[in-house]
């Protein structure tokens, strides 16, 4: 398909004869884009800083997108859908591209570890915040009714649940009195929706009364005028979206990458609600957040999945269908009723 | 789509004929040969590489899947409900049609179309629809979100359609004589019902039902923002195989889309059996 594109491209400018091509939407590389559904806006503002530079000149005018559920499109990539560079949620929809050789051994190789976008997990709660929620412990009050997408499946929504038992293990809670933790909050979930997106829209419509979100999509939300509030607890989790370029990746997918990581590049980002991969960045006015003029406060104690559970193999088996405790939890959790 | 699905109705009688024709002339065997490849191409071929993923793992592999908790309460949920569903929608899908046939109202006609809209509509839409109506927020009182009841609620909606468009279009056909002459030989109007009107109709009838049977067991977008997925309680068969797919357990995924399969071919069949008892009966 790029193939074809390309060839055809460089027809066209063949019978151009020798046109610039570093005009704007002059240049003959197709740069194919496979992310998860929330980054689609920043990267496509990204995409048009970046023609604009030396190293984009040969950027062709548009990049060809595909964007949806994380793990769907990181499934589509191992099955042949072209690719130059990926986005995800999660970094186990990497690895399934290292293991299928399409990605390099080595894609964390570089200053951010492989990861392109950071955010974190974050409660959304009703206008005026009546409930007062304010901390993890405040979740289990009997009036809460929690919103958070299955971490069945949703890649994405493992996040939450990682989150939510993280925070008492970094409260001093031993694992058992973490999965109680869990168990409690569980107790309180109201319904588990297909994905991040869909949580969202049924926390629209009104079912519960507190979303478990990533501060991002609380931002952009609002950005598009949504009326509720978000909390960023004083302990929450790092969410940290991988990007890496295939294997068999135009040349410019790197230039693209390099951009990404740039200070051009995560400004877009940041502008979207994102938190930078650069602690020092000069972050502008972001609309959406509760505090425009200071819309990342930093929370008093910041895990990560590397730090807080020893990377995303082990992270993942906490969610194995057969024997993963997550998975244990829910299904008692639907015993109990 | 009316045409077509009408076409099933008559699936029964259109097979012993061709059964029971001889050899076949160059343009029929070019027309079989073409519908053969057809279905292989698009049904055989995918279905066959499911069942076969999902016998990779053995006995064993169906075992370990099937009692999962989890997954065994969404089969039951799920099937369960399409049943139900499918019960509702053969007496209210046939009362329907009655009403678009016989019956002579104004608005027929927006009516009349507006029955397909389901089939028409994206199914997230319509799960978006159900909930912003039958949800917590919604103008009408009743709110069945994150409950069983919306399982049900999105299935009927979904499949509303079929058992409609199915007997629609053979009610248009019945010789309303046949009916008079019933009546004037002493028939009651229940008695021609079911002893002239009913046996025409159960083909039409049935494969409205199995159609709506088959589509409810794999319904998936209309209810996912509704029913809350809550795990032995309002997760259905399909949020279970896409759990096994991103859980990267492509083997039992494979399994509970066989079990699916199963029990719309063993549905299928039963309807079929039924079907030809009533008629013949009649």
């Amino acid at each position: 398909m790029a193939a074809i594109a390309v060839t055809s491209l460089l027809v066209l400018s063949a019978c151009g004869g020798g046109d610039d091509a570093a005009g704007a939407g002059g240049g003959e590389q197709t740069l194919n884009i496979v992310g998860f559904a929330v980054p689609e806006e920043a990267n496509n503002a990204i995409y048009e800083t970046f023609k604009e530079t030396d190293a984009g000149a040969d950027a062709a005018g548009e990049p060809e997108g595909s964007y949806g559920a994380s793990g769907d499109q990181s499934r589509a990539v191992e099955g042949g859908l072209e690719a130059d560079y990926v986005h995800f949620s999660i970094e186990p929809d990497v690895t399934r591209l290292v293991e299928s050789g399409q990605v390099a051994e080595d894609w964390k190789d570089n200053e951010t570890d492989g990861i392109v976008s950071r955010s974190v997990v974050v409660f959304v709660v009703e206008e005026g915040n009546p409930l007062g929620i304010e901390t993890w412990d405040d979740l289990l009050q009997d009036d809460v009714e929690i919103i958070t997408p299955n971490p069945g499946s949703s890649g994405a929504a493992k996040w939450n649940i990682l989150a939510a038992y993280g925070q008492a293990i970094a409260g001093g809670a031993s694992e058992d009195e973490a999965k109680q933790y869990l168990t409690d909050f569980v107790g309180n979930v109201a319904a588990l929706p297909g994905s991040g997106r869909d949580a969202t829209t049924a926390f629209k419509d009104g079912t519960g009364n507190v979303l478990i979100s990533y501060e991002n999509e609380a931002i952009l939300a609002r950005q598009s005028g949504e009326a509720f509030d978000y909390v960023v607890p004083d302990t929450t989790l790092l969410i940290e979206n991988p990007g890496a370029i295939l294997e068999d990746a135009d040349p410019i997918a790197q230039s693209w990458l390099d951009f990404v990581l740039s200070e051009e590049g995560q400004t877009e980002f940041v502008k979207k609600g994102f938190r930078s991969v650069i602690d020092d960045l000069e972050i502008p006015e972001v609309e959406g957040a509760n505090d425009p003029a200071d819309p990342f406060p930093a929370p008093g104690t910041l895990l990560t999945v590397g730090e807080a559970f020893g990377g995303w193999s082990e992270a993942n088996a906490f969610f194995d269908e057969e024997d993963g405790f997550v998975t244990e939890i829910l299904q008692e959790s639907g015993k109990a009723e | 789509m009316t045409a077509s699905v009408a076409g099933l109705g008559g699936r029964s009688m259109r097979m012993r004929r061709s059964v029971a024709g001889g050899g076949l002339s160059l343009a029929s065997g070019v027309g079989l040969g073409t519908a053969l490849l057809w279905f292989s191409l698009l049904v055989l071929l995918p279905l066959s590489a499911v069942v076969a993923r999902a016998t990779t793992g053995g006995w064993g592999g169906f075992w370990e899947t099937l009692t999962n908790p989890s997954t065994a309460a969404a089969l039951r949920l799920t099937i369960g409900m399409a049943f139900v569903v499918t019960l509702v929608n053969a007496v209210m899908g046939t009362l329907i049609a009655w009403v678009l046939v016989r019956d002579h109202f104004w608005g027929k006609r927006a009516l009349e179309v507006l029955i397909d809209l389901p089939f028409a509509l994206p199914t997230i839409v319509a799960g978006l629809v159900l909930l912003q109506v039958y949800g917590p927020k919604g103008p009408t009182p009743i709110d069945v979100a994150n409950t069983r009841t919306s399982v049900f609620l999105a299935f009927l909606f979904v499949t509303l359609p079929f058992v409609v468009r199915t007997v629609q279009p053979v009610l248009l056909e019945i010789d309303r004589d046949v009916e008079e002459a019933a009546a004037s030989l002493g028939a009651s109007r229940i008695t021609t019902f079911r002893r002239v009107i009913l046996p025409s109709l159960t083909p039409a009838i049935a494969s409205g039902a199995a159609l709506s049977f088959a589509r409810a067991i794999s319904e998936y977008g209309s209810l996912v923002l509704l029913s809350g997925n809550l795990p032995l309680r309002t997760e259905v068969t399909s949020v279970r195989i896409l759990t096994y797919i991103e859980g990267g357990r492509n083997g039992n995924a494979a399994v509970v889309a066989t079990v699916l399969l199963a029990v719309a071919l063993f549905v299928i069949v039963l309807l079929d059996i039924i079907q030809r008892r009533v008629t013949r009966r009649g």
